[in-house]
């Protein structure tokens, strides 16, 4: 990466990164858009839907929806080269607080991600054990019977919510900070504390965004041969009749989410491009690179997922002859025999299920858990390059603390307020965040995105600047759903989104030991005031959006002469720094 | 009237023994044993010896529990015995012999050394059966430190060392790079560096030559 070069004096050109070559960008793209959704959301929306019913709309929202918002982000900060605050402060002043809006949302994600990144590491820390702690129950103070938790549901369930998470029964009662999960936080904040030292250049973009498939890859070659792994693929893909039209939104929303568009992340990294740089092909890549990704892991995933439907089936049958072995699930949708989980349900408590039964469960269980490390760390970069830029470009940091100093105080603070994670109600508190931040505000500063760049920004204007950066003005079809199906597109599965969520009252699943159909989650639903903090977490982010234009119009309005209202004044053509 | 003062004493000592231990006494417990079960053809046969040990072995039991109060053989009362060997029995204190010793004490006392009296008749616990008091499960592996703490361990020395290593090279960088610039550029010959107008030449060959920011397109920046 260059230095900041020796006798620079304009703004712009000082020291800004720039990528050592065009893979290290294309790695970090990619390990920032395939992230744990890949593995653990898509594979169960596919299978819900039944295959085929749910990739049509999936690749017709990649089409019309991903592609175009990617390409646009990639190519307005490759041409703006500034972070978000200062890509959307250049447009028009008025619009900064996109770029707000996207820094907070990027930090409050940032937050719980990290924390589902310190409960991976805490399951490969304890994957070095003979035999694995979560196969088997824990005595109890007499020492002569299991727990009487871990009797009731199963030894995985019990390691999940008992000796991991230490839950509370309920979200309103907190419980204390878990120590181990403390360390578990620091730890994961460290890594990804030491990969961002040195900015971007970073030899970690090569290891995180390669590893998961070579990790894939030895899964799906492990699992077609595990007896079973037929039975689930089948279940994968065959497609079932009935149309729903909720697999509309949830391709849609999927497809949003999964490209980590409106984070700002994808701004700032097409910001240390060379001006003249091919941004379409790069969107195009990055965008089926995404959901190739995702077929292809569903494929392994499911495998084993039938590998496990097929032991507990015979498991079933040795212990009881001829019954009707039904499969229990805590987290997830069963039907006929092979459950399907999503989210930490399928990474926790599922697949480590399968892997005991795996013969040589330790390697399996520690390749796992690395890769989906590797793949929530690759996806930290994007968020926290989505609040450290935007901050450094809006020279909020005085010149004489150092990069790394500052780095590190982003770290320790994000880290002191995801203590709140580490508590007995932590788990909780992290599906309200992942529900209401992650959603949302992510469509709202979309729609605002592409509604700036078309009518703010101007069409042709766009044009000229990607033809100045690829060498081709954008053909027809960028044009048309740029200005039309992208943004209806997007306004549609905002509206559609709202209204599904405002339909019931919100409701968790709470894991209960005391509850009758225990171990059934308990269906509670939230008291007032958390329901309320839910909607400030939705509303929050976005407030910036009118908050700043409301703001910049005031100044307008009443001190006249000041018209030039920016955060960076643009480069002064005139100044030849070539000429002393 | 002393011999039949002491003939009614042992009449009735049996007929106390036999009050004090029956079927379902609180104090007490039931014992059921497999021998044929657990040794197969080596099977040894039940008979008034092997009773004798047993009370023996758990007078052995109690005494050890309570620290060594005396007990005796006699403190165990047996009865209710049965073909496919099970009896039950109590535990009479030293001091008084019509009471008995709590069940807790005797449950303790048995658990604690219920190795010991199961090698006593080359038993196992499911053989040797105290109904009421169920085995111990077989604790599972018991670290002295968790080894999850081990690898938590080298795994954050690993970074931590790294991050240190980070901070101090790139400081030393920094510091070496500011270094040359104190000595001031006059010679343009110079050992290696080629400066003109004091500026590098490097500084400028790394700038994107096409995009000579003198020269743009203006009508973004005045409208006119």
């Amino acid at each position: 990466m260059a230095d900041r070069e020796a006798g620079d004096t304009t703004s712009e050109a000082e020291g800004r990164p720039k990528w050592d070559n065009k893979v290290q960008y294309m790695l970090t793209c990619i390990g920032f858009a395939v992230g744990l959704g890949n593995v653990w959301r898509f594979p169960y929306l596919c299978q819900i839907y039944g295959g085929g019913a749910f990739l049509i709309p999936y690749l017709v929202a990649l089409v019309f929806e991903g592609l175009p918002l990617l390409y646009l982000e990639l190519a307005i900060g490759q041409s703006l080269r500034k972070g978000s605050i200062g890509v959307w402060n250049s447009i028009s002043p008025y619009l900064g607080g996109v770029g707000v809006a996207s820094m907070i949302v990027s930090f409050l994600v940032g937050l719980f991600y990290n924390t589902i990144l310190a409960w991976v590491l805490w399951y490969f820390f304890n994957s070095f054990q003979e035999p694995l702690p979560w196969s088997q129950c824990p005595l109890d103070d007499s020492q002569t019977s299991y727990v009487e938790e871990c009797v009731q549901g199963t030894p995985v369930n019990y390691f999940w919510y008992r000796e991991t998470l230490n839950i509370t029964p309920d979200i309103t009662s907190s419980g204390s900070l878990q120590w181990w999960l403390v360390l578990c936080l620091a730890t994961a904040w460290s890594v990804v504390y030491i990969c961002f030292i040195r900015g971007i250049e970073t030899i970690g973009v090569y290891v995180t965004a390669t590893f998961p498939y070579l990790v894939l890859t030895i899964f799906l070659v492990r699992a077609l041969t595990l007896p079973g792994a037929t039975d689930g693929l089948e279940y994968l893909f065959t497609p079932k009749v009935l149309i729903n039209p909720r697999v509309w939104l949830d391709a849609a929303t999927q497809i949003f989410f999964s490209l980590s568009l409106a984070f700002g992340g994808l701004i700032a990294f097409s910001s240390y491009n060379p001006k003249r740089n091919d941004c379409e092909r790069d969107a195009v890549l990055v965008g089926c690179i995404n959901s190739a990704t995702s077929l292809f892991a569903s494929i392994p995933i499911f495998a084993i997922l039938g590998f496990k439907a097929t032991t507990n089936n015979n498991n079933c049958f040795l212990r009881y002859t001829g019954c009707e072995c039904v499969c229990v699930c805590v987290t997830s949708v069963c039907v006929l025999r092979v459950c399907s989980a999503s989210g930490t349900g399928l990474a926790f408590i599922v697949f480590t299920e399968a892997v005991i039964e795996m013969p040589g469960s330790q390697v399996w269980a520690v390749l796992f858990f690395v890769m989906l490390f590797s793949l929530g760390l690759s996806s930290m970069f994007g968020n926290l390059e989505g609040v450290l830029t935007p901050l450094l470009d809006l020279n909020m940091v005085p010149k004489w603390i150092p990069k790394e100093l500052f780095t590190g105080v982003i770290c320790i603070v994000s880290f002191l307020v995801a203590l709140i994670f580490t508590m007995g109600s932590g788990n909780y508190w992290l599906e309200i965040f992942n529900n209401y931040v992650g959603s949302v505000p992510l469509l709202v500063i979309a729609f605002f995105e592409i509604t700036a760049v078309v009518l703010f920004y101007g069409m042709s204007r766009f044009s000229d600047d990607i033809k100045y950066m690829t060498g081709r003005r954008p053909n027809w079809f960028w044009k048309i759903c740029w200005m039309g199906i992208s943004p209806i597109m997007l306004l549609v599965v905002l509206v559609a989104y709202v209204i599904v969520q405002g339909q019931e009252h919100p409701t968790y699943p709470a894991w209960d030991p005391g509850y009758e159909q225990f171990p059934d989650s308990e269906v509670k639903s939230y008291p007032d005031w958390v329901f309320a903090i839910c909607v400030l977490l939705s509303a929050v982010p976005v407030l910036p959006i009118p908050a700043v234009a409301l703001y910049r119009l005031i100044r307008r309005l009443t001190c006249p002469d000041t018209n030039k209202l920016q955060a960076t004044p643009p480069p002064n053509p005139y100044t030849n720094s070539a000429f002393v | 009237m002393r011999c039949v003062w002491m003939v009614c004493v042992l009449c009735l000592a049996p007929a106390v023994a036999a009050i004090l231990c029956k079927p379902d006494v609180t104090d007490g417990y039931k014992v059921r044993l497999s021998i044929k079960t657990a040794l197969g053809d080596d099977a040894y046969e039940w008979s008034k010896s092997e009773l004798f040990l047993f009370r023996a072995v758990l007078a052995f039991a109690v005494q050890r529990k309570t620290n060594n109060v005396n007990y005796d053989v006699s403190n165990i009362l047996v009865c209710d015995e049965t073909e496919r060997v099970s009896f039950w029995f109590v535990v009479t204190t030293p001091d008084n012999t019509s009471e008995l010793l709590p069940k807790l004490v005797v449950e303790n006392a048995i658990r604690e050394n219920r190795h010991r009296i199961n090698s006593a008749f080359l038993l196992t616990d499911q053989t040797l059966d105290f109904v009421g008091i169920n085995p111990t499960l077989a604790a599972p592996i018991e670290y002295d430190t968790p080894p999850w703490l081990i690898v938590f361990g080298v795994v954050m020395g690993v970074v931590c060392a790294g991050i240190v290593a980070l901070l101090v090279s790139t400081f030393l960088q920094k510091k070496r790079a500011k270094k040359p610039s104190a000595d001031p550029v006059d010679d343009e010959d110079g050992s290696g560096s080629i400066a003109g107008n004091g500026i590098l030449c490097e500084s400028i060959g790394d700038k994107d030559g096409t995009y000579n920011q003198g020269f743009t397109d203006d009508d973004r920046f005045t409208k006119l």
